[in-house]
C-alpha cells in the first residue's frame, strides 16, 4: 500500500526570521544598485547637456583645453594625454618591481618571511594618497631636479613615479596571489623535466599565472587613472597635449578637482565640462574593470587555479 | 630485510644477469620530512631495461622512495635524505652532482596527469627541452617520435596545437609520458601513473610500459597487485618505510618469503 502521509518537513514554511533577513539584504542590494544607477544618470544628463552646446568634433578633434578662458577650446586630448602619461610612468615603475617582488615572495621567500612580507607590502596600500602627493612635490621632485636640471617644479615624472609606488602593492600582492595559486603539481612536473628554477618560473609558472598577473596590472592602471590627489598636488594644472614628463600637465581627475573647488556656478557650461570629463574618465576605468573582470574569470574557469 | 632474505635476493641476483650489473643501486637510503623518518634504510638494485614495481600499503613511503631516485624529494621544504643511490655506479647524492642534469637522465611521471595548461600538445612534448634552453632543429620529428613511443600519436596528430588540458585523463597521462620520453632519459620513474585513470586508459598505459621496458629502465609505484604482476619483472614490497622483500615478481607473488608480504598480496591488510 502506498504511503499517503504528506512529508511535513518538506512543506513547513520558512521561518519569519529568515524571511526578514533576506528582505533586509535585498533592500541593501537595491539601495547600492540604485545609487550607482543614480550617479550614472546624473553623469549622463549633464554630459548630454554639455554636448548640446559643444560638438563631438570640438571635444574629440582638438588638443587644446581652455574652457575657463575667454577663448574656449574643448580638446579633451590635452587632459587624456596627462592621464595616460602619468599612468604610464606609474606602470613602468610598478610593473617590474611588483612582479619581481611577487616572484620573490611566492617562489623564493620562506613561508615565515612570506607571512611577514605580504602584509607589510599591503600596508603601503593604506597610506592616504594626499601623503603621497606631498611626498612627490616636496621630496621626489627636488631629488629628481638634481639629476634633471630642467625639470619643472610641477611635473608628470615625479607624480608618476610616486603613483607607481602607490600601485606597487596592488600589483605585487595580486600577482603574488596568482603566482602562488599555480598548482605545485606543475612546478614539480617542470622540475622533474630537468628545469632550473629560473627556467621553471619563466616558462611554466609565469605563463600559467598570466591572466591573474595581467588582471593585477589592469587594476593597478585603473587605480592610477582614477588617482586624484597625487596628480592634483604634484603634476600641475596645465592641460597640454604633450608626453614630455618634465613639464607641468593636467590629468582628467586634476581638472575635475580644479573646477569643483573653484567658484564656477552650477548649470553653466564651464560647470558641465566636469561631467563630460568625468564621463570620459568613467568610460576609461569601466573598460579597464571589464578587462580585468574578464581576465580573472578566465583564470577561474581555465583550470589554471 | 632479514639476513635470509638478503641471501635469497643475492642468490637471485647471481642467477639472473639483469641484477648482476644493475642500472641503479640504492644503498641504505633514509629519508625524512622534518623530523619524521619515512624511509628507514633501503637497499636494493634496479635492473637495467627491466621494470621494477614498488608496492605497499598507502603511506609506507613508495612515493618518497621513487622521488629519491631523481632527487625530487629534496624539492619539498624540510625534506632530506642519507645513504647512497648509484646511477651507473655513480652516487647521485655526491657533492657536485647537478640535480637538474640528473633529472634529464631520470625522468618522472606523476600520479595525477600534470600537462602544462598554457601549452599546446606540441609545446608540452617539447617542454623539457625548452626548460633546458634547448631549441632542437628537427622539432616535428622529435614530437612525433615521443608521441608514437607514448602510443598517443594517432589520437592527437591532427590537434597538436590544442591545449594539453583539452585531452582526456588517460591521454594527458600519455602526454606526460611523451614529455618525459622526449628528453631520451635512461630511467623512467612512474608514481601510480594509472590511479587516476579508467580501466581502458589503464590497460593502454600498461601495454605501453610493456614496450618501454625493452628500451628504458622503468620503476613503477603501484597499489594494484594485478598491475604489478602484469608489468613488472621485479617487485619490491615496502612496509612502514622498510623494504620487506625484493625479488622477481613471479616469485614474490607465488612464494613470498615474509609473512607480511604474503598478508599484503593476499589482501589481508593495506
Ligand atoms: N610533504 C610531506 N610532508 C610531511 N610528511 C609527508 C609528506 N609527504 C608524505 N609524508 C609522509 O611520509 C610518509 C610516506 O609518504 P609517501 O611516500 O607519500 O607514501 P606512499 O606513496 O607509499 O603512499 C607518510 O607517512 C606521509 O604522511
Ligand atoms: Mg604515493
Amino acid at each position: 500500500m502506498p504511503v499517503t502521509r504528506p512529508h511535513k518537513d518538506l512543506r513547513s514554511p520558512r521561518p519569519l526570521q529568515e524571511r526578514l533577513i533576506s528582505n533586509v539584504l535585498l533592500a541593501c542590494a537595491i539601495v547600492s544598485v540604485l545609487t550607482t544607477a543614480g550617479i550614472i544618470l546624473v553623469l549622463l544628463v549633464e554630459t548630454v547637456g554639455f554636448f548640446r552646446v559643444v560638438s563631438f568634433g570640438q571635444f574629440f578633434g582638438d588638443t587644446e583645453w581652455t574652457p575657463l578662458f575667454a577663448r574656449k577650446r574643448f580638446g579633451i586630448w590635452a587632459l587624456i594625454s596627462g592621464t595616460v602619461l602619468t599612468s604610464a610612468i606609474a606602470v613602468a615603475v610598478a610593473l617590474p618591481l611588483g612582479l619581481l617582488g611577487a616572484i620573490y615572495m611566492s617562489e623564493y621567500a620562506s613561508q615565515r618571511l612570506r607571512r611577514v612580507l605580504k602584509p607589510a607590502v599591503e600596508v603601503l596600500a593604506g597610506i592616504p594618497s594626499i601623503i603621497y602627493g606631498y611626498f612627490a612635490l616636496t621630496f621626489v621632485t627636488p631629488v629628481l631636479q638634481r639629476v634633471i636640471p630642467d625639470l619643472a617644479g610641477f611635473n608628470a615624472l615625479g607624480a608618476g613615479i610616486v603613483m607607481g609606488v602607490m600601485i606597487l602593492p596592488i600589483i605585487a600582492s595580486l600577482s603574488e596571489d596568482a603566482i602562488y595559486a599555480v598548482p605545485d603539481s606543475l612546478r614539480e612536473g617542470a622540475f622533474a623535466l630537468g628545469g632550473g628554477k629560473c627556467a621553471v618560473i619563466r616558462r611554466v609558472i609565469l605563463p600559467t599565472a598570466f591572466s591573474g598577473i595581467a588582471a593585477s596590472v589592469i587594476i593597478g592602471i585603473s587605480r592610477a587613472v582614477g588617482e586624484t590627489m597625487i596628480v592634483a598636488i604634484a603634476a600641475g594644472q596645465q592641460p597640454r597635449f604633450s608626453f614630455d614628463p618634465r613639464v607641468a600637465i593636467q590629468t582628467m581627475t586634476a581638472y575635475i578637482v580644479q573646477v569643483s573647488l573653484g567658484d564656477t556656478p552650477a548649470g553653466t557650461l564651464e560647470y558641465r565640462t566636469i561631467f563630460a570629463v568625468g564621463m570620459t574618465l568613467f568610460v576609461f576605468t569601466m573598460a579597464l574593470n571589464i578587462a580585468s573582470f574578464y581576465l580573472r574569470n578566465r583564470v577561474m574557469r581555465g583550470g589554471v587555479l | 630485510m632479514t639476513r635470509v632474505d638478503r641471501q635469497r635476493a643475492e642468490s637471485e641476483a647471481g642467477s639472473s644477469d639483469a641484477l648482476a650489473s644493475p642500472k641503479m643501486r640504492v644503498e641504505d637510503l633514509r629519508a625524512w620530512f622534518g623530523r619524521s623518518e619515512v624511509l628507514r634504510g633501503i637497499t636494493m638494485p634496479v635492473a637495467e631495461r627491466r621494470s621494477t614495481a614498488i608496492i605497499g600499503p598507502s603511506g609506507c613511503g613508495k612515493s618518497t622512495f621513487i622521488r629519491c631516485l631523481n632527487r625530487m624529494h629534496e624539492v619539498v621544504r624540510g625534506a632530506r635524505t642519507s645513504g647512497r643511490v648509484l646511477l651507473d655506479g655513480e652516487d647521485i647524492y655526491e657533492d657536485g652532482v647537478n640535480p637538474v642534469r640528473l633529472r634529464q637522465l631520470v625522468g618522472m611521471v606523476f600520479q595525477k596527469p600534470n600537462p602544462f595548461p598554457m601549452m599546446s600538445i606540441r609545446e608540452n612534448v617539447l617542454a623539457g627541452l625548452r626548460l633546458q634552453g634547448i631549441r632542437p632543429k628537427n622539432r616535428d620529428d622529435l614530437v612525433e617520435r615521443a608521441l608514437r613511443q607514448a602510443a598517443l600519436w594517432d589520437e592527437v596528430k591532427d590537434v597538436l596545437d590544442r591545449s594539453g588540458s583539452s585531452l582526456s585523463g588517460g591521454q594527458q597521462q600519455r602526454l606526460c609520458i611523451a614529455r618525459a620520453l622526449a628528453l631520451e632519459p635512461e630511467v623512467l620513474l612512474m608514481d601510480e601513473p594509472c590511479s587516476a585513470l579508467d580501466p581502458i586508459a589503464t590497460a593502454k598505459i600498461e601495454d605501453l610500459i610493456h614496450e618501454l621496458r625493452k628500451q628504458y629502465t622503468v620503476v613503477i609505484v603501484t597499489h594494484n597487485m594485478q598491475q604489478a604482476s602484469r608489468v613488472a619483472d621485479y617487485t619490491a614490497f615496502l612496509y612502514l618505510g622498510e623494504l620487506v622483500e625484493f625479488g622477481r615478481t613471479d616469485r614474490i607473488f607465488t612464494s613470498p618469503s615474509d609473512p607480511r608480504t604474503e598478508a599484503y598480496i593476499t589482501g589481508r591488510f593495506g
